[in-house]
């Protein structure tokens, strides 16, 4: 499904990012896909359910929840941090600013890919890691 | 057990100053009149801790001494051709303008976070000018608040219980009316007595209408960005007919599209409104001093942020001279990062090429950048374990307090740079005497 994918600050991401990037809680703060109901059930998944968020620049494994935010179907709200950095589009139009919200973005159900940790995260990413 | 009050937060660009914490055992255990983002750090900030220097060999990390570490730092930044400065908005003015010259000695480019946040609104307020007010003003004058794609109940927890919404001012006693505009009924929306949810990345067209209605043109289209025209009328008129009127705007504005002409817009609009009323903007500003990194530049090189000093002399470019595009391009060959974690917040193709810089990584916590580190030098909590400046988004300076003591042995970010800058001036001056 198209969406627009819309990144941005929470109280859970806010708070945890606090108490350490490596914890648990803040893992499970960040690596989450705000969707409207209707989105969810176009997709066919429920509350908690994996999916796989892309662009053209690279992908993620996400769970799913649903919005609270009223309705705002064809736009999803991932939270900032290193889950979603790898899809956002990083393009600054020549004023030094990536463009963090308003990218086109495929969302499709993933509930047999795991969420990967921080670690194994960076470790998938990142070749010095690797050495 | 003690209480130290008025202390400042060192969280958000709030710097809430009415802080009372109770101290045992040089811990803090309870924080009165803090924000959930407030007490989170107060009382967490103590975990995942790195208490010893760290420098990467074959790989692994391995615990070494200050000035072993502070020695390969110095000779990986004298080494380097075009080392990238990077962070500097969780620490104190006087840590940045230690960067400031370090960054002028070795040649490289400083940046600050600005550049992820509010860069595309200096470069606005660069074309356009800002009309702007202390959030004291706008606490005691307002009676309009607009919040356009900001979300302060989340990422600024008490502007509104402080200055704006949830709070009684000296000359304005009545309710303050509320609109906000996003693309999300956010947190904040739910308490506005206006809410437009605009389409993503319209914001330009939305401000563009409202500025053509103030002039009393008529607009010949049925909607824009998915709000009727009749509706947009409506707003005009509640802007043009209040007494003092403050539009705060956030990165819903700076990270979508048109990015600083956004920012052109809505100080148009702004400037507009202030021939028929007053009128004042101002940019939420996200981390606690990244407008004191701001200002410190601004007066020691003529630059907000993104400079570069390669040639010498201060140069200011963004688009060339800013942390992301430098890093897209691959082109610094070192890299320091103070008081941030750009690992974690930089779109990932950036984020890279500073991973395979040789990087340098001042900071209290084992970050996602600091993991990817070839040294890492252990600093203070600034605002908990040492002091300084920090200014507010309102350009307002606000003392920072030392409330515990650091754990034994640990510097400050300041005090870490100032002794890395005299150990590359040391290694700068042998080698011009053994060429």
């Amino acid at each position: 499904m198209k969406v627009i994918l819309v990144t941005g600050r929470t109280v859970k991401q806010g708070f945890w990012k606090e108490y350490g990037k490596f914890s648990k809680a803040y893992m499970e703060s960040v690596s989450v896909c705000y969707m409207d109901a209707r989105d969810m059930e176009r997709l066919g998944i429920k509350d908690g359910t994996n999916v796989q968020v892309s662009t053209k620049h690279g992908s993620t494994i996400l769970k799913a929840l649903k919005s609270t935010r009223g309705k705002h179907s064809g736009i999803i709200f991932v939270p900032y941090g290193p889950w979603i950095n790898g899809v956002v589009d990083p393009e600054t139009d020549s004023v030094g600013m990536p463009s963090f919200k308003g990218t086109q973005a495929e969302v499709e159900p993933a509930p047999e890919k795991p969420v990967l940790s921080l670690e194994e995260l960076l470790k998938k990413q990142f070749r010095k890691l690797n050495r | 057990m003690r209480t130290v009050k008025h202390v400042t937060c060192p969280v958000c660009g709030c710097l809430c100053d009415d802080l009372e914490l109770t101290i045992k055992d040089e811990k803090v255990v309870k924080v009165k009149n803090g924000c959930a983002l407030c007490k989170a750090k107060f009382l967490g900030y103590s975990k995942h801790r790195v208490l010893k220097p760290l420098v990467r060999k074959n790989g692994r990390f391995f615990e070494v001494s200050y000035e072993e570490a502070v020695s390969r730092a110095a000779e990986i930044l004298t080494e380097a051709n075009y080392p990238l400065l990077y962070g500097w908005s969780m620490t104190s003015c006087e840590a940045v303008s230690a960067g400031i010259e370090l960054a002028e000695e070795i040649g490289g480019v400083i940046d600050t976070t600005s550049t992820l946040c509010h860069g595309p609104s200096t470069l606005g307020i660069q074309d356009v000018g800002i009309s702007s007010a202390t959030l004291g003003q706008v606490r005691h004058r307002a009676d309009l608040i607009v919040y356009w794609g900001s979300n302060p109940l989340i990422a600024h927890p008490r502007h509104m219980e402080r200055y704006t919404i949830f709070r009684k001012g000296r000359f304005q006693k009545e309710k303050r009316k509320l609109i906000v505009v996003d693309v999300r009924k956010t947190e904040t929306a739910e308490t506005a007595d206006i809410f437009l949810q605009i389409k993503p990345n319209m914001d330009y067209e939305v401000l563009q209408a409202l500025r053509a209605l103030i002039r009393d043109q008529e607009l010949d289209v049925d909607e824009v960005a998915g709000i009727p025209t009749e509706r947009l009328e409506e707003i005009a008129d509640t802007m043009v007919e209040c007494r003092f009127g403050a539009l705060f705007f956030g990165s819903g504005l700076t990270m979508t599209r048109g990015k600083n002409r956004n920012i052109d817009a809505v100080l148009s609009l702004v400037s507009d409104l202030n021939k028929l009323t007053k009128f004042i903007a101002m940019p939420m500003r996200g981390h606690f001093n990244v407008t004191g990194a701001d200002m410190i530049l601004t007066w020691q090189t003529g630059y907000p942020y993104a400079v570069d000093f390669s040639l010498g002399y201060p140069r200011y470019n963004p688009g060339e001279t800013s942390a992301v595009d430098i890093l897209l391009r691959e082109e610094s060959d070192a890299a320091l990062v103070v008081a941030s974690d750009p690992v974690a917040s930089l779109p990932r193709k950036a984020a890279e090429h500073l991973a395979e810089n040789p990087l340098i990584v001042v900071d209290p916590h084992m970050s996602a950048t600091a993991r990817m580190a070839d040294v890492v030098l252990p600093s203070t909590f600034v605002g908990i374990e040492s002091g300084g400046t920090a200014y507010r988004m309102d350009h307002v300076p606000l003392p920072l307090k030392k409330i515990v003591e650091p754990p034994e042995g640990i510097l400050s970010d300041e005090e870490i740079l100032r002794i890395i800058l005299s150990e590359v001036k040391r290694k700068k001056a042998e080698q011009m005497e053994n060429p």
